[in-house]
């Protein structure tokens, strides 16, 4: 094993909650020594909660975080080998930048003689050498940012975190500060853990990726991995363009969705299994001959996108897909269209239908989401703990709250080709599924009504959590 | 960053010590006669003395018509200084604050003088006179802050929807600038009615205000009708104080410099 | 539209005429040596020199009036900028009921008429038992002017980047160190303005101090001038005195005024 393979910092079943809102939910990882890890997710998913934890502010309420063998949860960030780049920069206001950047070096009390040499030094490195006796407040976004990097680095931090450091800058800005970043990790060795929510950077700038949603980590794998062979519909969406559909796995390496057959390079699924079929636009190809020709379908928009065309197109069997292709088709054409095995990505399905832990209140009612619910109780009695199921397509949202049992907030939106699949966190907390094909934008205030015959009761299974 | 929090603890016993403390004192004094047994003698005492009721109702009256004086003066003032077409000038806007830093005795005092070499006797005229001149900059000066923060683009879109200079007056401005209005009616009202120097000097004496009696009553050791009296005060703030709702102290305090 | 202008124009400098004609009268009277006001006995300085030299009636008695003012003024602003300032951190970080009760308590002396702030302070220290003069004075102070530091300092905690303090400690500095070199700096705008308010108001306040300060002939300038008019007429050096305690504040506040207005010009 040689030292690149070191791991520096780890992280074991790590959970904090502020509140009654549980932020992180059992997160264990491990980075190792000169990598490039990036957590990756949407606002509010925990990356910034884990930076934050790795660099002192705050304790996890379980679990422990391991810096170079030794646990660091009671040290102080003062106190630990590393350094924060703060989202928006926190340059210090009232000190200029050559005092911004000698701040940890006059706290250490090292030599005036020594700081000078080491500022100009770091000042050169992010390019911003002759701006030593500049006001910070009188500099642009990027030049902040430089600064920040630059005060960080001058303590010669075995990791360097960095929290969002480019959102606040515009996109040219953002582009060329992610290629200096990259040089500047080449060229110090350090490790670098970066935390953004914009999946393009991550992609550019990483050797390894941590996907995360809802406080969970979702998969941890190099930006190849998480774009080809994304494990669950979450990532599939979040990270590229993807068309998600639903599935089922015939047998190995057989599979069919939009009601073809195709074959596919994944095997380990029972025969029959209903999956999540990921297809990225750009790997659906168009033909004119007639024997490589899968599956047809109508053009339905053309949009010219610079690099390529993005159009959509409406399946012989009533699907939606999204294609890419650097030659653009007409609307209203017919075309002959085929996918590769291996463009082919079989993900196991998170959830088959909506499950819940409840208990009967009484003949013909049933308590789950913090509600009663009319639905047929027969064979139970009033106290009884059930575990009620409902199919995802017989969750009816409507746009008031008159006749709704509960209500929520559309959170998560996924198009599957022919229905919209969405997350709706109901008022109680806790998300239900709901397949529908009416247009619903995130953050809607739903109402969610589900009829009594749609909930099917059964006793809980054994350890059913 | 929760032990931060904790900061404040210093202060809120300070807070309790020198400001709750000290109001119990006067419902407890004010509930006790001389020898410490519980009474609402004081209390009765008031509302039967018809010279303390008539000086209760005249600095009642009094601090109202004074309260609409200095609105009456004061708005368009305020008005004219935060237009940026009517006026530019800081200075200008400094010269009608400026007073309020003066000490208000040392002003008072020349405002009587002046009116008798004016040969003016004093009375109830020189009486409001004087108040509105003393309070005056206390009402401008919120007015105007509040009109100089209020948003241009508010005016522009009732005038892009068709309204006359009149009614983006009255239909915007005029409502959008009330918080003003309400800080300064606040740093006027309560003040002109719990004078007590001031209307001494301004009327030779010759008119009682409520802050008068309560200052003869304590100076002459009655310190149980003082502080009945002064209870009384305190429900007509609590009373005012309720009756402005939630504007903030806040939005005019933060530049008075 | 010049007409409108015009009209404005006039009705400020109305306004103005009004409210500066009494302060006019007594620095114009401050140059005559007629003793009561009024009279005009023809230009001369003497008042003035008499202020100076101290050849006045009670001369003695202005001067620790004037000196006193002066220290009760500071000693009161001092206190209250670092009471004010360590409140205002702490009710930042507080939340919900706290934060509320909080700022009612903070809101409290700066809504009471000074007679009720004056009154309440008397009646609690006669019930102390303490006995009144500087102390009390001082203390009475600082408990009107503290509400105005913490209502300076608190637009700047809110301004402040929230990272600073963080961004210090990750660069090694311990909460001690954090605090004097990263968050005091940033407050200080706030801690300045709040020290010249608590001054001024402690400088001008006479209710509080008339309330606060017993019986043992401590006298600060506005109780001075109070027993002096009621005895019936003005000292007169006291019109000089008036006169250069006007122009200074007018030259302070021009100053303070135009040095905010370049600021922002520069920032724009």
């Amino acid at each position: 094993m040689t030292a690149k393979n070191d791991i520096i910092i780890s992280l074991d079943h790590i959970s904090k909650s502020f509140g009654d809102k549980k932020v992180l939910d059992d997160i264990s990882l491990s980075i190792k020594r000169g990598e490039f890890v990036t957590f990756l997710g949407p606002s509010g998913c925990g990356k910034t909660t884990t930076l934050r934890l790795i660099a002192g502010f705050g304790k996890p309420d379980e679990g422990t975080v391991t810096m170079e063998g030794k646990v660091i949860n009671d040290i102080p960030p003062y106190q630990r080998k590393l350094n924060t780049v703060f989202q928006r920069y926190a340059l210090f206001p009232h000190l200029d930048v050559y005092d911004n950047v000698a701040f940890g070096l006059k706290l250490q009390k090292v030599p005036e003689a020594e700081i000078e040499k080491r500022v100009k030094k770091v000042l050169k490195l992010v390019s911003m050498s002759d701006y030593e006796e500049r006001d910070v407040e009188s500099l642009s976004g990027g030049q902040q940012q430089r600064v920040a990097i630059a005060r960080a680095l001058i303590n010669q931090p075995r990791v360097l975190l960095l929290d969002e450091p480019l959102a606040a800058l515009d996109l040219k800005m953002r582009k060329d500060m992610q290629i200096e970043l990259k040089e500047m990790h080449k060229k110090l060795g350090i490790t670098f853990i970066y935390v953004t929510h914009d999946q393009e950077e991550a992609l550019t700038l990483s050797d390894t990726i941590v996907v995360m949603n809802e406080g969970k980590i979702q998969q941890i794998g190099t930006p190849t991995d998480i774009y080809n062979e994304p494990v669950n519909a979450f990532v599939a969406d979040f990270i590229g363009e993807s068309n998600i559909l639903k599935g089922k796995m015939l047998r190995d390496r057989r599979v069919a969705f939009i009601k073809h057959e195709f074959d596919c390079v994944d095997e380990g699924f029972a025969d029959n299994e209903k999956v999540d079929v990921v297809v990225r636009p750009e790997d659906i190809y168009f033909t004119t001959d007639p024997a490589k020709c899968q599956f047809t379908a109508k053009v339905n928009s053309c949009t010219f996108k610079g690099v390529h065309y993005e159009m959509w197109v409406d399946t012989d069997t009533g699907y939606e897909l999204m294609i890419q292709d650097y030659d653009p088709y007409e609307v209203g054409t017919e075309v002959m269209l085929y996918i590769d095995p291996d463009d082919i990505q079989v993900m196991k399905k998170e959830r088959l239908a909506n499950t819940y832990a409840g208990k009967v209140t009484g003949e013909g009612k049933v308590e789950f989401l913090g509600t009663e619910f009319a639905c047929d109780t027969a064979g139970f009695s009033e106290g009884d703990e059930v575990t009620a199921t409902i199919r995802f397509e017989k969750v009816d949202l409507l746009d008031h709250e008159d006749e709704a049992d509960t209500t929520g907030h559309v959170v998560f939106i996924l198009y599957m080709g022919n229905h919209y699949h969405l997350t709706v966190k109901t008022e109680c907390g806790e998300n239900i599924w709901v397949d529908t094909n009416d247009i619903w934008d995130k953050g809607d205030f739903v109402g969610i009504k589900i009829l009594p015959k749609d909930i099917q009761l059964s006793k809980p299974a054994a350890g059913n959590e | 960053m929760n032990k931060r929090s904790s900061w404040a603890l210093p202060y809120f016993i300070f807070l309790v010590l020198f400001v709750v403390l000290p109001l119990v004192m006067i419902l407890f004094y004010a509930l006790q006669d001389g020898s410490g047994h519980f009474t609402l003698n004081n209390v009765t005492k008031f509302f039967t003395d018809k010279d303390a009721l008539g000086t209760f109702a005249l600095s009642i009256e009094v601090a109202i018509e004074n309260t609409l004086l200095c609105i009456a003066i004061g708005y368009p003032a305020a008005y004219i200084l935060a237009d940026n077409k009517l006026n530019r000038s800081a200075v200008t806007v400094v010269l009608f604050i400026l007073p309020m830093w003066i000490n208000a005795l040392m002003r008072t005092l020349a405002t009587a003088e002046l009116f008798t070499m004016a040969g003016v006797q004093l009375g109830k005229g020189t009486l409001l006179f004087g108040m509105c001149y003393d309070y005056l900059p206390f009402m401008i000066y919120p007015i105007y802050n509040q009109l100089k923060k209020m948003d241009k683009s508010y005016s522009e879109a009732a005038q892009d929807l068709g309204a006359t200079p009149g009614q983006v007056f009255r239909k915007v401005t005029l409502p959008l600038s009330m918080p003003g209005v309400w800080s300064g009616v606040m740093m006027v009202f309560m003040p002109t009615v719990s004078t007590f120097a001031i209307s001494e000097f301004l009327t030779n004496n010759k008119i009682k205000l409520f802050g008068t009696i309560i200052q003869e009553n304590i100076n002459n050791s009655m310190w149980n009708y003082g502080a009945a009296l002064s209870f009384i005060m305190l429900i007509i703030i609590g009373l005012t104080t309720l009756l402005q709702g939630d504007q903030e102290a806040e939005e005019t305090s933060g530049g008075l410099i | 539209m010049n007409a409108k202008k015009v009209i404005a124009k006039a009705y400020l400098w109305l306004v103005l005429i009004v409210l500066y004609a009494p302060i006019a009268f007594i620095v114009i009277f401050s140059f005559t040596e007629a003793k009561s006001l009024g009279n005009w006995t023809g230009f001369s300085t003497q008042l003035y020199a008499n202020l100076f030299t101290g050849s006045m009636q009670n001369a003695t008695g202005l001067q620790s009036a004037v000196i006193n003012t002066l220290l009760i003024a500071l000693a009161a602003s001092i206190v209250a900028t670092v009471l004010g300032t360590v409140a205002a951190i702490g009710i930042f970080h507080l939340h919900g009921r706290k934060k509320q009760t909080m700022t009612f308590l903070n809101n409290i002396p700066m809504i009471n008429p000074d007679i009720i702030t004056g009154v309440s302070l008397f009646l609690l220290f006669v019930f102390l038992g303490i006995s009144q003069g500087y102390l009390t004075v001082i203390l009475a102070h600082i408990t009107f002017c503290t509400p105005y530091v913490v209502l300076n300092v608190m637009p700047k905690l809110r301004q402040m980047n929230p990272n600073i303090y963080e961004a210090a400690l990750d660069l090694g500095a311990t909460p001690a160190q954090a605090l004097r070199k990263v968050l005091v700096p940033a407050l200080r705008p706030g801690m300045i303005s709040g020290f010249i308010l608590s001054f001024t108001m402690s400088l001008d306040d006479f209710a509080v101090t008339f309330f606060t300060r017993g019986t043992i002939g401590l006298d600060t300038l506005s109780t001075y001038i109070y027993a002096d008019a009621r005895k019936g007429g003005l000292t007169p050096e006291l019109k000089p005195l008036m006169s250069i305690i006007f122009l200074i504040i007018l030259v302070v506040l021009l100053v303070i005024n135009i040095r905010q207005s370049k600021q922002q010009n520069d920032n724009l």
